[in-house]
């Protein structure tokens, strides 16, 4: 089934301005008559809400009319009105939720959202970005007919999220690449081979844990040399190889701003020898070198913030991205690349592990999303020029403490750490707004 | 002998919706679909419009013949279903064809119940359940002058307007207080019922007819119990319908006033599901299982039949048939959903009526949520307002904006339960 773009709407990002209504009136009758908009937002200051047509994937417009004048396009995914056949009897709207089928008494029958020829006229009139064409079906279609270079078959955790990022990240970066996977979980997944087979389709070693930016460096400058500067470097690392053995040589591209881009898949310790503690784990996190006991109730110390400390260093590009939003990932990934050919990018992906944080295997895409609506992982992007950049609001975050309960590595928390960890969530954030670009 | 995974009967709302339902979940098990019809699969409820010649007999089809082929249907025309044997688990067809079924659906919807009215049997009389009937009525209301109409309903009424229109003079017999009992209350039928006298067509409520006097087997008058006549060149039953379970005699299948099914559509017997106008299922309201009537609810049922029938695990069960429906007449709207509740004295009922413009909502809330809207040429959302009384939302914190403004307040409360 092919996938559709359709209208999103961000109602903390609405002000109730009414201009995509009036754009759609004007669009679609010519007229500023609000009352002949087919999107419609209701509601008051602060809690603006909407009534439009979903295009639903299973339309019961569709299936409520008996002059089968309604269908989905195949091709468009438009939930289709033909005129002739309608015979305004209204059955239409009785199976629709959102409002997004109604009778404009003018004209004498139903009207709806046509998505404009895929350019709507009211994503157009919006300038908050409240209304945005969702393409993210879109980007995943581009993204899946793309070339997977990993091979099939590798042997990740149930429920963990790595294999979808690197494989989503390959597609992205392409086959004129070298990988390097220092020990981790990615290496001990498959990736670098079993039996001299490689599990990619590119070139990809094994460096230690503690050398991987300066290995890329040196492959990076030999292919420059023989006249090779295309030839893409991606480190796929964990964040043991990151942020603690690995960083040296790390902050040392950093500082130099090595043409490479750099991901570092954060799953707060060392999860694939036995769920060591990192400079990375959280506070308050059980592993199983900062156990719950008498004295100690899990880590006591902060994470380090490696993200911030990346930003800090003389890097082109810095971001953080969480699969539960992989538009928002795709994005930074292509600008990482083209930065990349240049300078350093380094991105920062969260990956909430199952297997080592305890926490259902179907849990992980929420577990993810809930870490960013709590501001516990905030998305943004920073560049030297620009500054940083929040990608997900971050204004109305949900309390921390509904990110921490469905995690059994905080299964321990006492009242006061979990008031420590919402009070560090605060004061992390209040530091990242200083960092963000003001004014235009 | 035929062999079939599901075996699909009546292809109308029901059955084309349990088919999509299938196919969500097994793109591949054989799917059967028999129909009792020649013509393609319609809707009955366009029938009024073909009537009217608004819409045209080779363009009322539901579904296209591409439609069956991509899901790897193998839809039957002229296949009546005439028995079934269930312990063989085998139908048997018209034709004389037996399929054997692995999951079987009836959808075979209702057909006209018409009153025993002394005289009634010997007259050619017409009714409006098939596309065949539709064109008959469409040649006959041609050259009718004079029409009656048993039943104030909405297959009576759209008829009524219908034949009116053509330039016969109409009249309509309703046995009911008021024109379409069950589906509007009082007021909003008074409405209706004002329009259609405008247009001088002559709604004797609370009226039966005693018996029907012909010539040559052309009605030519009727006599109604107060022994007032009216002449009829033209007689249409629209008295109601009735399950169309005939067939099932001898089949161990459980029927009541319908096909009794529980909330996933499956009948007494465990590879047996039915759907529709011929189900009869939970009510939302009350504790004794109707048989709802209207086109949403076979919608509703055949997709929970079609997911139950496939083993989708998505499937949730049936709330409970809820009474919904929208009457157009004259370019006018009446929208009812769910129950006024006007002997219930817990429940709390707002109403604004302005009868000469022909303005009505009523609205009826119990314990802070809404039961039931009823309005006349106002805009709402019936969908949003089924949404609001079938997931029994909260409105206590928002009632005054609600009862002033229902149309906006419960788009946004929809909006955000939908975030
Ligand atoms: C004139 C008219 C107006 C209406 N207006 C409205 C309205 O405004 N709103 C509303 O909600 N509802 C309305 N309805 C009711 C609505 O059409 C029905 O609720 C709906 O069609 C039910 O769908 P169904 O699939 O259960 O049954 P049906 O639509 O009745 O379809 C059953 C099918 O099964 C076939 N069949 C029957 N027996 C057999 C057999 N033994 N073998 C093979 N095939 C068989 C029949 O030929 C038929 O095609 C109206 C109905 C009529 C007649």
């Amino acid at each position: 089934m092919p996938s559709y773009e359709t209208i999103a709407f961000r109602a903390q990002d609405c002000d109730g301005c009414m201009k995509c209504v009036t754009a759609c009136a004007q669009a679609k009758s010519g007229a500023d008559d609000p009352a002949q908009s087919r999107i419609q937002i209701l509601g008051a200051a602060g809690k603006w809400e909407l009534a439009l047509c979903r295009q639903c994937g299973d339309p019961k417009c569709v299936s409520n009319c008996p002059s089968a004048a309604l269908a989905k396009d195949a091709e468009t995914g438009v939930v289709a009105w033909d005129a002739d056949r309608c015979v305004d009897c209204l059955l239409c709207t009785v199976g629709c939720a959102y409002a997004g089928i109604t009778r404009d008494a003018r004209v004498g029958h139903v009207s709806k959202c046509d998505l404009c020829d895929g350019d709507p006229a009211c994503v157009k009139a919006c300038d908050r970005g409240a209304l945005t064409l969702n393409t993210a079906a879109r980007i995943h279609r581009r993204a899946a007919e793309r070339e997977d270079l990993f091979a099939p078959g590798l042997a990740a955790c149930q429920g963990c999220n790595s294999e979808l990022l690197i494989r989503h990240t390959l597609r992205h970066v392409g086959p004129n690449t070298v990988v390097a996977t220092p020990p981790g979980c990615i290496p001990g997944m498959g990736t670098v081979g079993y039996n001299g087979r490689t599990g990619t389709k590119v070139p990809v070693f094994h460096p230690l844990l503690t050398n991987t930016a300066s290995m890329l460096t040196g492959i990076k400058r030999y292919y420059k040399r023989v006249g090779r500067d295309d030839v893409q470097v991606l480190a796929l690392a964990g964040d043991g190889g990151t942020s603690d053995a690995g960083f040296q040589s790390l902050s040392g591209a950093a500082e130099r701003d090595e043409p490479m881009l750099y991901i570092c898949v954060d799953n707060e310790g060392y999860m694939n020898t036995g769920m060591q503690a990192s400079s990375a784990t959280t506070y308050g996190s059980w592993t199983s070198t900062t156990p719950v006991g008498e004295r100690l109730q899990g880590k006591s110390t902060e994470a380090k913030n490696l993200p911030v400390v990346m930003m800090t260093h003389n890097c082109s590009y810095v971001a953080t991205a969480a699969t539960a939003f992989l538009e928002d990932f795709y994005e930074k990934l292509d600008k990482a690349i083209e930065v990349s050919k240049t300078g350093m990018a380094y991105l920062h992906v969260f990956a909430p592990c199952p297997t080592g944080w305890r926490f259902g295997s179907d849990r992980t895409t929420d577990v993810c999303r809930l870490a960013v609506e709590t501001n516990f992982f905030a998305l943004w992007d920073y560049t030297p020029d620009a500054g940083l950049t929040f990608t997900r609001p971050t204004g109305r975050p949900r309390p921390v403490r509904e990110y921490l309960a469905g995690i059994g590595k905080y299964r321990h928390l006492s009242e006061g750490q979990v008031a420590h960890i919402q009070a560090t969530v605060e004061r992390k954030i209040a530091h990242l707004r200083r960092f963000e670009r003001t004014g235009a | 002998m035929p062999h079939t995974r599901y075996l699909v009967v009546g292809a109308s709302h029901a059955g084309l919706e349990a088919v999509t339902a299938i196919r969500h979940w097994d793109a591949e098990g054989s799917l059967t679909v028999l129909s009792r019809e020649a013509h393609r699969p319609y809707s009955p409820t366009i029938l009024p419009y073909v009537v009217s010649g608004r819409s045209r007999p080779e363009r009322v089809a539901l579904k296209d013949a591409a439609w069956f082929e991509a899901r790897k249907v193998d839809l039957r025309c002229g296949e009546e279903v005439v028995s079934i044997d269930t312990a063989g688990a085998v139908a048997r067809t018209a034709s004389g064809t037996e399929w054997r079924y692995e999951r079987l659906l009836l959808a075979t919807g209702a057909a006209p119940a018409v009153p025993p009215v002394p005289g009634l049997a010997d007259v050619r009389f017409h009714v409006l359940r098939t596309l065949d009937d539709a064109l008959a009525l469409r040649d006959a209301g041609a050259g009718a002058t004079t029409a009656v109409v048993l039943g104030a309903g909405l297959v009576g009424l759209h008829a009524a307007e219908v034949l009116a229109k053509a330039g016969a003079r109409v009249a309509v017999v309703e046995r009911q207080a008021h024109a379409l009992p069950g589906y509007l209350d009082a007021p909003a039928a008074g409405i209706v019922e004002a329009a259609f006298r405008d247009r001088g067509i002559a709604l004797m409520t609370g009226r039966t007819v005693s018996s029907v006097q012909s010539r040559d087997g052309r009605p030519v008058s009727v006599t109604l119990d107060d022994g007032g006549t009216l002449p009829a060149d033209l007689l249409l039953v629209g008295t109601g319908v009735r399950p169309a379970t005939g067939f099932l005699e001898g089949s161990g299948i459980a029927v009541g006033q319908g096909i009794l099914v529980d909330d996933t559509m499956r009948t007494n017997i465990a590879d047996v599901w039915a759907a529709g106008d011929v189900a009869q299922a939970r009510a939302f309201f009350g504790a004794a299982p109707i048989v709802n009537g209207i086109l949403p609810d076979a919608v509703e049922q055949g997709r929970i039949a079609g997911m139950a029938m496939a083993g989708d695990p998505a499937l949730k069960p049936y709330i409970g048939g809820l009474p919904i429906n929208t009457f157009p007449f004259f370019g006018r709207h009446a929208v009812s959903v769910g129950i006024a509740g006007e002997d219930d004295p817990s429940v709390e009922i707002h109403r604004r009526l302005d009868a000469r413009a022909g303005l009505y909502s009523r609205l009826s809330l119990k314990d802070g949520r809404l039961i039931g809207v009823c309005t006349v040429g106002m805009p709402i959302d019936a969908g949003v307002m089924w949404q609001l009384i079938s997931r029994r939302v909260d409105l206590a914190p928002v009632k005054q904006d609600f009862v002033v403004a229902p149309l906006d307040t419960g788009r946004a409360l929809m909006s955000r339960l939908w975030r």
